[in-house]
């Protein structure tokens, strides 16, 4: 395997006193999609927001690019080629779809133009819904704004949290299918989070899985859907 | 007739100054949650500066008229601005993250720091001042009542509307008024794309700060007396109108300051000059007991 673009080594994250990462270890190389499964409250998300800085990691290393990145602050970490569409999709409400979209591009400095080309192509339906106020979109319009926005600044690397959740599977089918042409395409190295862990090891490279904090399994993502345990706890036994 | 109009440009001209402070209140309030209680001692400080401003260049002959109001409120406006950062870099910054009262008790104890400081660094006793500007317009006469404008009158509210008017620029348009809003809405989402939060929100106290600056050299203009006091007052009234208005909301403010400035008035023409405060004071209790969002605030959404 090449040099990894992301590398988590033994990393622990608590909130007040409660250890919600014990440990975890995970490496994403370029040009990969690598998920992440495991049920609710396991720390999927404490995860991806660690790798942000927000909360920091009380031990262990986060490098990025081949840059330790464990003590920098959010924004400097946001500014360096990562970004993240976040559990709850949390676009700005009562901004437009458009504003929305400026902020995913504003702090790196770049044009927005290329940008919001490239959003339009992928989700037609932000087009239409431009101007209006992003409070007001359905909840698949949400997420494919929130993806969006988080593309805005030419990420080399995207961290996805739960994309497909609350959303009817044709509207879920489309987002995945947005993912694998970004990476296909551009490259774009993904981290995803997902609870439909079916669609998400059909999609991936590589997976690990997440219990109570701990990485218990990892694998390409035909190994991880061959295992009996796996498809037990996460597919529902199909 | 005339006697109300009279009150109407008196009201609003005072009401742009409550306006100007209110938006201070409304702002910092929307993007940390925190009522700012030495705000209004922010405008006192406002205040202060343009009368020493305005003592410098005019005892010094450099300007008079206009040119030296410029000058004043744009000097008065720099310094203030430095205070309003100030304070919230040793008051409110390193707080942030603790209890929910903490930043508001700091606030409480930053607002009697800065009244003992003017009252010590600039004495207890009420500062007067020559009027500056002088002259203004008849517009109406009924019977032997004339319906003044004052010079004034027009000074401060063609000032407000233009500072307004930059000032709804910048938080509507520009790439700073954008950050500033998505830190209002969501915080966390604004610093996930790169957005230095802690800097928005100093801008955001200083952009306070400066139009507070704008209120006090009004203040001081149309009044031509201030002491180490007045924050208290005109900032609970501010505060008052940021709360009618729908505290979060920057029109509510403006809207809120009118409304305040214009009740003031007409309670204190029909009614009772001396039961003035007690009007705002009313109109504060009854806004939050029968409507705590105000006239343009939204209802508080739990954020997820
Ligand atoms: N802000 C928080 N404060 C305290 N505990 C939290 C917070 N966020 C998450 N947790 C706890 O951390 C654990 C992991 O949560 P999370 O990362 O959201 O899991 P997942 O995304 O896998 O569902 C859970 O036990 C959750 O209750
Ligand atoms: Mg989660």
């Amino acid at each position: 395997m090449s040099t990894p673009l992301l590398e988590i080594r033994d990393v622990s994250t608590f909130y007040g006193a409660v250890e919600a990462l014990k440990g975890v270890s995970v490496t994403v190389a370029p040009g990969e999609i690598v998920t992440l499964i495991g049920a609710n409250g396991a720390g999927k998300s404490t995860l991806l927001m660690t790798i942000c800085g927000d909360p920091r990691a009380r031990s262990g290393r986060i490098c990025f690019d081949g840059q330790d990145i464990t003590e920098r602050p959010t924004h400097h970490i946001m500014r360096s080629g990562i970004a993240q569409s976040p559990e709850g999709r949390r676009i700005f409400p009562r901004m437009s779809v458009h504003e929305n979209l400026l902020m995913g591009a504003q702090s790196s400095g770049i044009d927005p133009c290329p940008g919001l080309d490239q959003a339009f192509t992928l989700f037609p339906r932000l087009k239409e819904r431009e101007a209006q106020r992003a409070g007001t979109l359905s909840g698949g319009e949400q997420q494919m704004l929130a993806i969006a926005r988080a593309l805005m600044s030419r990420p080399r690397l995207l961290l996805l949290d739960e994309p497909s959740l609350g959303l009817a599977p044709l509207v879920s089918r489309q987002i995945f299918q947005a993912i694998r042409k970004l990476n296909m395409e551009t490259g774009l190295t993904v981290l995803l989070v997902e609870q439909n862990a079916n669609q998400a090891l059909r999609l991936a490279h590589r997976g690990y899985v997440l219990v109570t904090g701990r990485i218990t399994m990892s694998g390409t993502g035909r190994e991880l859907l061959a295992r009996p345990d796996v498809r037990d706890a996460y597919l529902g036994g199909h | 007739m005339a006697y109300a109009l009279q009150q109407l440009i008196n009201g609003v001209s005072l009401g742009m100054i409550y306006g100007l402070i209110a938006i201070g209140y409304t702002m910092v309030y929307g993007i940390i949650g925190m009522i700012n209680f030495a705000h209004g001692d922010i405008f006192m400080i406002g205040a202060f500066l343009s009368l020493i401003g305005l003592l410098l260049i005019t005892s010094g002959g450099l300007l008079d008229g206009p040119g030296a109001i410029v000058l004043v409120l744009a000097l008065s406006m720099a310094f203030t601005a430095l205070y309003g950062w100030t304070v919230e870099r040793l008051a409110y910054r390193p707080l942030r993250g603790s209890f929910r009262l903490a930043p508001l008790i700091s606030a409480i104890g930053m607002s009697i720091v800065l009244q003992n400081y003017v009252q010590v660094s600039q004495g207890a006793r009420v500062k007067p001042i020559e009027p500056v500007v002088q002259g203004g317009f008849t517009i109406m006469q009924e019977g032997t009542f004339a319906v003044q404008l004052s010079t004034m009158q027009i000074l401060i509210i063609l000032t407000t509307l233009v500072i307004l008017a930059i000032f709804t620029w910048l938080v509507t348009r520009t790439r700073l008024g954008r950050a500033m809003r998505a830190c209002e809405q969501d915080r966390k989402m604004a610093s996930l794309l790169g957005i230095d939060t802690d800097r928005t929100i100093s801008i955001t106290f200083v952009i306070g700060a400066a139009l507070a600056a704008v209120a006090g050299t009004m203040y001081l203009l149309r009044y031509g007396v201030i002491d180490f006091y007045i924050g208290f007052l005109v900032g609970v009234k501010a505060f008052t109108a940021a709360v009618l208005g729908g505290i979060g909301s920057l029109p509510g403010a403006v809207l809120g300051g009118l409304l305040i400035g214009l009740i003031e008035t007409f309670w204190s023409a029909y009614f009772s000059v001396q039961y003035k405060d007690v009007a705002a004071f009313s109109i504060l209790i009854l806004t939050l007991v029968f409507m705590p969002t105000g006239l343009l605030g939204r209802a508080e959404v739990e954020k997820v």
